[in-house]
């Protein structure tokens, strides 16, 4: 048997309220657990530490696949030749400058590399992180009538140079993410970390 | 000594009166055709997945080192193993094959109109959820092509604006796809999403047995009714539809067999070829291409290629293409029509429906293909094709000449 009205219809009110809002507390509380979860465990962190690569054997024009938390970095030696061929044309990148900030700012330059004549690449595709595969050779070849060198993806024909810019009106919208590294010596390319900055 | 048990239990649990409403007294339309077969099939091939999957899971090891080896496993060593993951397989692609006629039927015959709109919005979830258990089905085995396919789609949410990067790593619990990623799409697969399913499937049923079937001339069989209150131009489901449905099923099982014993890649739509190679995350396969029930999305993905607003050409691709399986769900508010059934709309529906099934089939061969300047343009044109079927309904539905529509059903 219910009474027609509540008696008192404020406090029941009151009480609905602040039993529902108690509720959601603890439901946003026990959300938590489940949800943190889903982060990168210690485990899958400390997979994620820095790689570490000897150079001294990547001859010019050649590539090195180093992996770095699971995708591959490429390691590219320029040769003379495709440096003096990378600015030909400039006009059909999307952002020759380098403004989109993907590269740390020691890479913020023309070749997007920290050394003179090596890029480092992450070579995982901007537009759905497929490997972009390695094209050297100039000239005509399947996808492109004029190539001047780069990588091309073949999930979705994302073009980019040598120094890992993106061509305009292709899929990917950004350059070759570089990653953080540095040049421990002459031949020790570590990857994942800055080093030192200066 | 029965009518003793049934009050036993009807005492107990609305047990004759559940049977009398969902079996046979439910009635149902007498005009009903072929497209109606399409649910109770669906609900077969439900039931073989969960058989063929739980056994599925009795051999597999969830982990990054043992998925691919426990597949093989399965396929050489456990006695009829194949048998069982053929039957998966194959009930995955029959699963989507069902659920597109099913959705269709609904387009074609305005199913989705008041006052089924529930009902149709119901389905859709279902159909949402289907899409989840193929994607993560599709990773378990751990083969190149679960690795990729699983790369690329998550890399989707990557590039959601701002919070992309983090809710990435979260989704996968790792940097980069792992055993992680892999342990988590397992548990969603085997657990939560079936059980959703199956929910959802029963909300399903029993909002169809609230409003009743609609039916190829789209009328309401509940206008005329005879004088125990039965709508006249309705049989009982049971055991009448039964008996249709019985055949059909036999019929639809004939073909199941066929292709789960003698053709179980299906020329490599059922199980790609790619997948027959292990998982390798330093080597991305040629051609990334979904499972052929994702194709015309996945080829509206790739035919964004310009960025606009502001938006980068990913971004936008994700959300054409999300919005591409979203936008069913608006279907009943979108169609003006007076009328339900095609049989009876103008003739603009017809071309926009024609339009519609062109663009999907079209699409889905553009997004099993490698991608060339002339395939996106191709694919540009049909997704415009595809989205027009639903954003100018309100229009074209509205100002178009219908036809009458009988008070009854003909039977022809």
């Amino acid at each position: 048997m219910q009474p027609k009205s509540p008696p008192n219809p404020g406090r029941r009110k009151f009480l609905i309220a602040a039993t529902s809002a108690v509720g959601a507390v603890g439901i946003a509380g026990a959300a938590v657990p489940f949800l943190g979860s889903w982060n990168p465990s210690a485990k899958a962190e400390a997979a994620g530490a820095p790689a570490v690569a000897d150079i001294s054997k990547l001859e010019p024009g050649e590539l090195l696949i180093v992996e770095w938390r699971g995708v591959p970095i490429y390691v590219v030696k320029h040769s003379t030749e495709s440096l003096n061929q990378i600015d030909k044309n400039l006009e059909r990148l999307a952002d020759p400058e380098s403004n989109e900030e993907q590269q740390p700012e020691y890479a913020r330059n023309k070749l997007r590399s920290r050394r003179e004549g090596i890029s480092v690449l992450t070579a995982v595709c901007t537009h759905l992180a497929c490997a972009p595969k390695f094209y050297p050779q100039l000239g005509v070849n399947d996808f492109d009538n004029n190539w001047q060198g780069g990588f091309f993806c073949p999930c979705h024909g994302s073009k980019f140079d040598l120094a890992g810019r993106v061509y305009a009106g292709v899929p990917a919208p950004t350059n070759l993410p570089v990653p953080p590294h540095y040049y421990k010596s002459d031949d020790i390319l570590v990857i994942g970390e800055d080093g030192d900055v200066t | 000594m029965v009518t003793k048990i049934m009050n036993w239990f009807d005492d107990r649990l609305p047990l004759t009166a559940t049977i009398e409403r969902h079996l046979t007294k439910y009635p149902a339309p007498i005009n009903m055709n072929i497209w109606y077969l399409a649910g109770v099939l669906l609900v077969v091939v439900l039931v073989i997945q969960l058989l063929s999957g739980i056994w599925l899971l009795m051999n597999y090891e969830p982990t990054a080192e043992g998925a691919f080896a426990s597949i093989q496993y399965i396929m050489r060593d456990v006695e009829y193993g194949y048998i069982i993951r053929y039957m998966h397989t194959t009930g995955a692609s029959a699963f989507f094959a069902l659920i597109y006629l099913h959705m269709f039927r609904g387009m074609m015959y305005g199913s989705y109109q008041n006052p089924r709109e529930l009902l149709w919005v119901v389905g859709w979830i279902t159909y949402l959820l289907l899409c989840m258990l193929g994607f993560t089905g599709y990773v378990l085995p751990w083969g190149q092509m679960s690795f990729w396919a699983a790369q690329v789609i998550m890399s989707l949410f990557g590039s959601i604006p701002y919070i992309g990067e983090d809710l990435l790593i979260w989704i996968r619990g790792d940097y980069l796809i792992s055993g992680i990623t892999l342990n988590r799409l397992f548990a969603l697969h085997v657990v939560l999403l079936p059980l959703a399913l199956i929910v959802v499937i029963f909300v399903h049923i029993l909002a169809l047995h609230e409003v009743g079937s609609n039916n190829p001339d789209g009328v309401d069989v509940k206008k005329f009714k005879d004088e125990d209150g039965v709508p006249l131009d309705t049989k009982p489901f049971f055991p009448y539809d039964i008996m249709h449905d019985l055949y059909a099923i036999g019929v639809f099982l004939i073909f199941f067999c066929a292709i789960m014993f003698f053709y179980p890649d299906g020329g490599g739509y059922v199980i790609e070829y790619v997948n027959y190679e292990p998982a390798d995350n330093l080597k991305t396969p040629d051609h990334i291409i979904p499972a052929w029930y994702y194709t015309p999305f996945y080829a509206m993905l790739r035919a964004i290629t310009f960025p606009l607003f502001g938006l980068s050409a990913k971004f936008l691709g994700f959300i054409v293409m999300a919005a591409g399986i979203a936008i069913f769900v608006a279907l009943p508010w979108l169609d003006r029509s007076p009328v339900k059934s095609i049989k009876y709309k103008g003739i603009y529906s017809k071309f926009f429906l024609v339009l519609f099934v062109i663009s999907f089939f079209v699409l889905g061969y553009l997004g099993s293909v490698a991608p060339s300047p002339a395939k996106t343009l191709l694919a540009q044109i049909f997704t415009v094709g595809y989205f027009a079927y639903f954003l100018l309904m309100p229009i074209y539905s509205k100002y178009e000449t219908c036809k009458p529509v009988p008070d009854r059903v003909k039977l022809s």
